[in-house]
């Protein structure tokens, strides 16, 4: 019964984070534009030149996505905390973790989620080999769930923050370092034929980490500002 | 200041504007922690017992905790999810008793302050809690609605449970064992 209900409460912060996303896009699609055009303002500035491009791509998509990220991340808890449902949460017997796992699990799936989507048609804009694009998409694939929840924790501290964006993004690149190495890293031994296992493991290894931790962080972060009037 | 509230006990907080009413309601939900001393629930400080507390509170506040692109009836879905536990009284009697059952299916952006402030109230009604902390919950509601949720607290108190309440109106409790404190300006 009690898992039932566990699970009951995931699944419906889940739907109802889901419902509103797809009512209000603006949220999420404009990070998204934000990654496409950064991307594709590479290879007007630097110049059409394909190895170039190539050697640059990795740093270039990834970083795009990490800020990309930061922008889309501003907006998890703010919405909540504004009209009063943060709230309703923080005062809810069930577990906060479920309600925070499913809140970022959402936000992952429609920000997340479509900038691997959108990972082909940048492997193409920057010149990128075949392997060079399952690569990518690996790394993406691992690491744009980490930027989500360490991008939530900062945005549960900064919640009561009025325009707390700028303040999120200095909170939060420096945490995001490790996962940058790491897969731009893979791209680029991918790109070269060598084997990627062992910095595939550590993203991997960084992705458990965050999703066992970094619950009880936003859980604290939130108790501590999310009450806040 | 101290104050006690038993089963079957109304307490209404009455004060200027910025006496802090509003605060001392977040306090007493565990939303913003206490300058000096503690609230307690049976007897426990609310922090060593979160679970058994929020289990048996319902808060509406002055932020209503409604989403304006859900509709009526999904935000009060969520609210019966939230609740520790929901009530056998479904999302659309709850409304209909509120008496906006013909607009469950209308987004809460298109509601008027009042009938938001209806949605809002309904929460308590889906869910089964002890103690009803409500902060101003008759401002923007008509006449009949005020009837109406007066009802429901008086019905509430007389089940044996308790509301904590701030309201600026003299209100009939006709009957029903209450108490005033009234705030002095900070």
């Amino acid at each position: 019964m009690r898992k039932q209900q566990t699970f009951s409460i995931f699944t419906g912060i889940l739907r109802r984070d889901l419902k509103l996303a797809v009512r209000a896009p603006s949220q999420w699609i404009n990070p998204l534009l934000f990654f496409l055009i950064a991307v594709s303002l590479f290879p007007l500035g630097v110049g059409p030149e394909q190895n170039m491009l190539r050697e640059i791509a990795p740093g270039v998509i990834w970083v795009a996505a990490l800020l990309a990220a930061m922008l889309a991340q501003d907006s998890l808890f703010r919405a909540d905390f504004e009209d009063g449902s943060l709230e309703q949460m923080l005062i809810s017997s069930r577990p906060m973790s479920m309600i925070i796992m499913a809140k970022v699990l959402a936000h992952w799936l429609v920000t997340g989620l479509p900038l691997i989507v959108l990972s082909p048609v940048l492997s193409i804009l920057m010149g990128l080999s075949l392997v060079g694009w399952w690569a990518l998409l690996l790394t993406l694939l691992l690491g744009t769930p980490i930027l989500s929840l360490l991008g939530a924790v900062g945005a549960a501290l900064v919640v009561s923050v009025k325009r707390g964006g700028v303040l999120l993004s200095l909170l939060v690149l420096p945490l995001c370092i490790p996962v940058l190495i790491f897969a731009t890293a893979v791209v680029q031994t991918a790109g070269v034929g060598l084997a990627i296992e062992g910095q595939v493991s550590l993203l991997g290894a960084l992705l458990a980490l965050s999703v066992t931790l970094s619950p009880i962080a936003i859980a604290g972060a939130l108790r501590v500002t999310g009450g806040a009037a | 200041m101290s104050f006690e509230l038993k089963s079957g006990e109304l307490l209404q907080i009455d004060g200027a504007n910025g006496s802090g009413k509003t605060t001392l309601l977040r306090t007493v939900c565990g939303l913003v922690p206490a300058d000096e001393g503690n609230v307690y629930w049976c007897n426990r400080p609310i922090q060593q017992n979160r679970q058994g507390y929020f289990s048996q509170l319902a808060f509406v506040g002055h932020k209503h905790g409604i989403k304006d692109e859900l509709t009526a009836a999904e935000n009060l879905e969520i609210d019966q999810i939230l609740a520790a536990n929901p009530s056998s009284v479904s999302v659309r009697e709850a409304l209909g008793r509120l008496g906006i059952g013909e607009c469950r299916h209308q987004l809460c952006r298109e509601l008027s302050a009042g009938q938001r402030q209806r949605v809002a109230l309904a929460r308590l009604l889906v869910s089964i809690a002890h103690f009803w902390v409500l902060d101003e919950p008759l401002t923007a509601l008509d006449q009949e609605a005020q009837r109406t949720v007066c009802d429901l607290v008086g019905q509430h108190i007389a089940a044996g449970g308790m509301v904590l309440l701030t309201s600026h109106q003299k209100l009939d409790w006709s009957g029903q064992a209450h108490r005033i404190i009234k705030l002095g300006n900070a």
